[in-house]
Order: C-alpha cells, then structure tokens, then sequence
C-alpha cells in the first residue's frame, strides 16, 4: 500500500537526530515490545501480517507518532482482527471471555528467539533472471502490503544475485498463506532512479525484490 | 491488589501509558501473555543481544582470513559459529567495505535490522530521515554522522526490503596491526556496522 511508511526518497523530514540513541525512550515502549513479541509467538498471525496492520495506521498520525505507538497500533489491530480480545474489552481493559491459558511462558522466550522464523522455501519453478539480467521493477500499486517501495517502481536495474526462493511476503500478509516466490538482489544506479540531476554522484541502491515485482528491461 | 498510589508527579500517566497498562492487564488475565515473557523478551535485547556481538564477528574477520571469507561467503552460519543467530538474523549477509567501496544499511518500509549481531536498532535508524534520506542522499546523511568519503569511493545502500539482513564489514584502521582479535573488537563501533560510521585507531597519550 502506498502510505506514510514508504519512506524512500521522501523530503521535509530535517537532519538525522542522531542523539536518539536508545531504542527505547520510555517504560511502555518496553511493554509494546514485548506484547507484540510474545503475542506474535501465539502463532495466530506472522510477521507480514504484522507489518500490514502497522501500515494501516492513518498516515498523519504514523509520521506524528513514534515507532512503537506503531507497533502498538498494529498489536491491536491483530488482536482485533483474530479474535483474541473484542473492541469492549480493549476499552475498558476488563476480561469478558475466559482466561485462554494458550501464552508462551517465560522460560520458553530464549529457545524461540534463538530459531527465529526462516522464510526460505522450496520450489520446483525455475528462476526467471539470473545475474546480469537487466531487469524493470513492474508499475503496480496494490491497495495491500507489498515489499517493493514505490520509489523503485518503474526503475531498471540489473540481478546482482538470486537468494533462492523466499515465502512471498505481499501474499502472506494478505492471506496468511505461504507461496514461494524467487528472490533477488537488484543493484540500481542513483542516477536511475532520482534523476541525473538530483542524484548524488557514485551511488548504487540494492534491494531485495520478489520475482514477480520484475520483468525483463525492454 | 490494592492500587498503586499515583506517581509524585505533577501530572499523572499519559494516555497512551494508560492504554498500554490497560492492554498489558487485559492480554494478562486473558491468559494470552505472560507477564515474565514480556520482562524475558525486554532482558535478552536490553542487556545480552546487542553491537558486541557484531562486533565480535568483524574483529575476528579481521584476524582470521579463513573465518572472513566463511562470513562473506554465508554469513548467518558464519556468525552461528559464534553463537549469534535466531530472530531477525535468519538471512543474513555481510557486506565489505574497502578503499572503492562503501557499505551503509536502511530500511526505508519499516526499520529491518539485524538483531542477533546488532541488538534493537537506535532511535534515529528508525525515524523518518533516515529512512526517508539514506537512499536519496547517502553522502549527505554520511556527512551529518562525520563520514566524508571522497566521489571514487562508491556508496552502495542496501535496502531491507525483504528478510535479508546486512552487516557491514568495516575497514580495519591502519595502526591496529599490533591489536588482537579483543582489543580490536572493542574499536568497533555499532554505527560502523550500519554504515553511518568509520572505525577510529585507539588514539594514544604520549
């Protein structure tokens, strides 16, 4: 979805604050930190899923909040949106189901970060590109999550290298549902993409595009 | 439990404390949260997985040819080897800087970054700005963080668009050929791991 979170090569923002070191700046953003972890351990949503409930935000309140009011946007969204708390309960903050006694206990945190969650998968479609092809990012604008930022939407570029094959992170923030889907590295000339006029010299962008975002350059 | 008395303040919490206590209590007592796996999750990224294990990673390329090339070659096994791996480092890449070329990550979509080498990223990584500046004008955004690099020197930025994730190997200093696989770890900084920093040689008193 085209929103206030596809951030590439936007203007206005001023300098980096560089003094905002800490990753957290208040007790709740520690909380929204681990909620959002340990609910997303309940394995009722991923973490596409988890990024398209955070893009969902109204964009006037997504650039005037912090990243965890984000975070804590989403967590809601997914809680409502699965069935695991009602718009009352998250309200008034009183119970008016049962305890579900389904949450990760403590003990089992370390083993769970320490597999984290892979996004390779198999497929027997062979990769369309191979390194050296010179490849167009497709002009597509879906109304849902994807991972091509618009700022490279109908640019050229050129296969750096293939990642094999991934979980397709547009359809899986979608449905839930897990279609391989070739993965490159595409390396891009600034030039290309902001212009020769407003691109700085000697500058090459490299992303992480799916198959199906590309086709082949004319 | 009786309430807690109101905070010395002269105003209480603030909303948005309000609904993450609310939240908190709610996802508690439906028994979807366990409150010491929220305390467990803020523990390993407050005070064990963090830059000193990235930094680990590129002293000991540094020192050891062979490991360097293992880490360029497939990183997320090569930093297993150390004991880094798991959530947000299940794809990970190394990219290496030399004397043409410059390395330096983003993620402009949400704020990707490689948590079992680096930790939590900083505040600033994943503010407005930078992710809106550091694929535009990289030299720019190098310029604020101190980094001036001459126009033959070639910025590659990666952007964190998919579940790969990038560590910079950064140039050794020169003047460190008599420091060990520790000390140097100790020179090495977060942001020279992001990009947005050079490693400095120890600056001896005389």
């Amino acid at each position: 979805m085209n929103s206030a979170h596809d951030l590439g090569g936007t203007h206005g923002h001023g300098s980096v604050d560089q003094s905002k070191i800490v990753n957290f700046s208040d007790a709740w953003e520690r909380k929204v930190f681990g909620m959002t972890l340990a609910s997303g351990m309940l394995g009722k949503w991923n973490l596409d899923e988890s990024r398209y409930a955070r893009e969902t935000m109204d964009p006037g309140d997504y650039l005037n909040s912090s990243y965890y009011e984000h975070w804590l946007h989403g967590l809601e969204q997914l809680l409502l949106t699965k069935g695991l708390i009602t718009e009352q309960e998250m309200e008034t903050g009183i119970l008016a189901g049962e305890n579900t006694g389904i949450a990760v206990q403590a003990h089992r945190i370390p083993d769970i970060l320490n597999k984290g969650t892979p996004v390779n998968m198999e497929t027997v479609q062979p990769p369309k590109f191979s390194g050296g092809s010179r490849v167009l990012v497709r002009n597509f604008n879906p109304k849902s999550h994807t991972r091509a930022p618009r700022y490279i939407r109908g640019r050229q570029g050129v296969v750096a290298s293939h990642h094999g094959a991934c979980i397709f992170a547009d359809q899986h923030a979608k449905t839930g549902e897990k279609v391989p889907m070739h993965l490159y590295s595409i390396r891009f000339e600034a030039a290309e993409v902001w212009g020769v006029e407003d691109a700085e010299p000697n500058v090459s962008l490299h992303l992480d595009l799916f198959e199906s975002y590309l086709e082949t350059a004319p | 439990m009786p309430d807690s008395p109101l905070p010395h303040h002269s105003h209480g919490p603030s909303d948005i404390e309000l609904r993450v206590e609310r939240l908190e209590k709610l996802l508690v007592n439906k028994g979807l949260v366990d409150p010491a796996a929220i305390d467990a999750l803020v523990d390993a990224y407050e005070n064990r997985i963090g830059p000193k294990n990235g930094a680990r990673a590129v002293a000991k390329a540094w020192t050891d040819n062979r490991y360097k090339n293992r880490l360029l070659e497939n990183a997320t096994r090569a930093i297993m080897e150390l004991g880094y791996q798991g959530r947000q480092g299940e794809h990970m890449q190394v990219v290496e800087n030399t004397e043409k070329v410059h390395n330096m990550v983003v993620c402009t979509l949400c704020s990707c970054y490689p948590w079992p080498v680096l930790g939590l990223p900083p505040a600033w990584y994943k503010a407005s700005s930078y992710r809106a500046r550091a694929v535009s004008e990289p030299r720019a955004v190098l310029a604020e963080f101190g980094v001036a690099l001459a126009e033959d020197v070639e910025i590659r930025v990666w952007d964190s668009t998919a579940e790969i994730r990038y560590l910079v190997l950064p140039l050794r200093p020169a003047g460190t050929e008599d420091l060990n696989e520790d000390e140097l770890a100790t020179l090495v900084t977060r942001n020279s791991m992001i990009g947005t920093g050079l490693v400095q040689a120890p600056k001896f008193e005389l």
